[in-house]
């Protein structure tokens, strides 16, 4: 066990329980909360985790401020739709689609990261910036290629569709969006041990060494730009191969669900939200936020009625008001808890 | 005579007008402690930096065992063998003691880059780090992290720092400053342990004169940004030019 976390224990009762449930609820979501915008929700939390932590990994761990972030989880995205349009469909283009954008994002975060990281960190920052802006532009103007703005639908194999119908399982059918759901949850499960497992190497080390104080790391015998470019890369390729899962999942990708700055946004909040600097935060800050963000609307508009004899304080919880209320909550998360909520759970400052 | 490990021929760095390191030229040996002392702002601090590259020189250069070091980033030279300590504590202030050790003991061992191993599981390395901390008294201090030390541990744990980087030549940027009375030894103490090897080059930034007296086997004076004197400490401490350097006055027939 300890070596499948990579010896990285969650250190606090309330956190183990907290990840042991948001990780069996996952295993077993499409029993335990049948139905599509729920299975969707849970899909979206297991790609997020994914993406929030690969962010982290540059954030929390590396001290890197980064805005491609849903650049490069685009080229993931993007390389199975563009590889299944030119190749047709099969699990053959898909992952040869997953694998060219997983490169591609590598080859470009390195580049990246040698050119600007070299100069100053806010120097990468600006960079990212003006790339991922560019690359958007780019993937709208190329409608041929990318579908522009409309973006692409994705024809994935049938027995990942809802077409394909296996039986019942605990009273709940079974068909091809389950098996689907099941490839995403298993390729997020994989990814995050993957990096947990990074952050715990000496290699892992290394970054936190040079997040801390970089003047040192460097003094010491760490040569921060390769470290710090090779995090990047990291960071980049496993955005990417969330990127594809997305991709698979929603059977479409456009600029909206790759690439806008909405999402970078959100996965900022979200690493904020959970605690900067360590991998379960990312699961933490990424479940209460996807759920917010699908559910806060509904559980307002039921609060509303039931308070609808009372003055004022319906009209507060009207479900149009949910997106203040998120705002409050992310305010009030980064007050309490300015190291993010297993910060907090974890007891450190 | 043994060759010299570290040598700086005609280094120099200009900050704008103001030349901060003048043409200094000079030769360190191992089984040598050499004091290096000089006023406030005379350079000393910047000539380390030169040394150990964290700024640039506009002229000169700097070798290390005969290898031309001058164009090097810092950390390629600290693998070269340079080990430096800094005048202002400069050290991962939220890892813990260990760690801050122990990250020395893998840059040195160049395991950094190692990606899929578990870094609790490099038990050599911890061992290695704890036996550090051992030597300079720290172990009762080894899980806490750094920020809650006091500044003459976090000193102490500097020096560690340098002793597990086992560099061939040790840089020392006054590093008692700051730190009571009673506290000074432990620290002297141990560069006195250091310079017991007769392999290891040590260069000390040191203001206090008994320190210079009981440690130094060399002193060399810079003032100005220039090296203006450079001898056995009696004879150092005795000539007119350090006197002077030391009154502040305008320096005459150097
Ligand atoms: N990065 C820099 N840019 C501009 N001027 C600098 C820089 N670094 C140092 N100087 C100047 O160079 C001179 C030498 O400074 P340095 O810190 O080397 O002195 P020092 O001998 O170490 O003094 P102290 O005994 O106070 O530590 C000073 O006038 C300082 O202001
Ligand atoms: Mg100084």
């Amino acid at each position: 066990m300890m070596n499948i976390l990579s010896g990285d224990r969650p250190k606090s009762v309330i956190l183990s329980v907290l990840l042991a449930v948001i990780l069996l609820a996952l295993a077993f979501a499409p029993f335990l909360f049948p139905g599509s915008r729920s299975l969707e929700t849970a899909a979206r939390i297991c790609i997020f985790i994914v993406l929030v932590a690969s962010y982290d990994l540059l954030l929390g761990y590396g001290g890197i401020v980064s805005f491609a972030h849903t650049m490069f989880f685009g080229m993931g995205a993007y390389g199975v739709a563009i590889a299944i349009d030119r190749l047709g469909t099969g699990y053959g283009a898909m992952g040869l689609g997953a694998l060219v954008g997983m490169v591609v994002a590598g080859i470009v975060a390195l580049l990246i990261a040698l050119l600007s990281l070299r100069v100053r960190a806010i120097f990468f920052a600006m960079i990212t910036l003006a790339i991922a802006s560019a690359v958007a532009v780019l993937v709208s103007q190329l409608s041929q290629f990318t579908g522009g703005e409309d973006g692409m639908n994705i024809r994935i194999p049938r027995e990942l569709t809802p077409a394909f119908r296996l039986g019942e399982v605990f009273g709940t059918r079974v068909n091809g969006k389950v098996l689907n759901y099941y490839l995403v949850f298993t390729g997020c499960l994989v990814l995050f041990l993957v990096m947990l497992r990074l952050v715990n190497s000496p290699f892992g080390r290394v970054l936190q060494a040079i997040r801390e104080n970089a003047f040192r790391a460097e003094a010491i015998g760490y040569r921060v730009v390769f470290y710090r470019a090779m995090a990047t890369c990291l960071s980049a390729m496993i955005a990417a191969l969330a990127g594809s899962l997305f991709a698979i999942w929603l059977r479409y990708v456009g600029p909206s669900t790759t690439l806008g700055m909405e999402i970078m946004l959100d996965i900022l909040l979200m690493v904020v939200i959970g605690g900067m600097g360590t991998m379960y935060g990312a699961v933490v800050g990424t479940a209460i936020f996807v759920l917010a963000q699908n559910y806060l609307k509904e559980l307002m508009g039921g609060l509303s009625e039931a308070t609808s004899a009372l003055p004022v304080i319906p009209d507060l919880l009207s479900p149009d008001r949910w997106l203040l209320w998120l705002g409050v909550l992310f305010i009030l998360s980064v007050y309490f808890f300015p190291t993010g909520i297993v910060g907090r759970l974890r007891g450190t400052r | 005579m043994p060759q010299p490990s570290l040598v700086t021929r005609d280094l120099t760095v200009r900050f704008g007008g103001h030349v901060a390191v003048d043409r200094v030229s000079c030769a360190f040996t191992p089984g040598e402690l050499t004091a290096i002392v000089g006023p406030n702002g005379a350079g000393k601090t910047t000539y380390f930096n030169l040394i150990s590259g964290q700024i640039r020189a506009t002229s000169g250069r700097v070798e290390l065992m005969g290898r031309d070091i001058t164009g090097l980033a810092p950390s390629a030279r600290t693998e070269a063998g340079l080990g430096r300590a800094f005048q202002l504590t400069n050290l991962f202030p939220r890892l813990t003691v260990l760690e801050n050790v122990r990250l020395v003991v893998q840059a040195r061992e160049r395991r950094g880059f190692n990606l899929w191993s578990m870094a609790m599981g490099h038990r050599d390395l911890i061992a290695e780090a704890e036996a550090v901390l051992e030597r300079v008294r720290l172990t009762h201090l080894a899980d806490q992290t750094v920020s809650a030390l006091s500044h003459g541990d976090q000193r102490k744990l500097e020096v560690a720092a340098m002793i597990a980087l086992k560099p061939k030549v040790f840089m020392f940027d006054e590093p008692t400053a700051g730190m009571s009375v009673e506290e000074a030894p432990v620290i002297l103490d141990l560069i006195a342990m250091i310079k017991a090897d007769p392999e290891a080059t040590v260069l000390l930034v040191e203001h206090k004169m008994d320190v210079i007296r009981s440690l130094a086997d060399r002193i060399i004076v810079l003032h100005n940004g220039a090296l203006v004197a450079d001898g056995k400490p009696a004879e150092v401490m005795a000539s007119e030019v350090v006197q002077e350097a030391y009154l502040g006055k305008e320096l005459t027939d150097v």
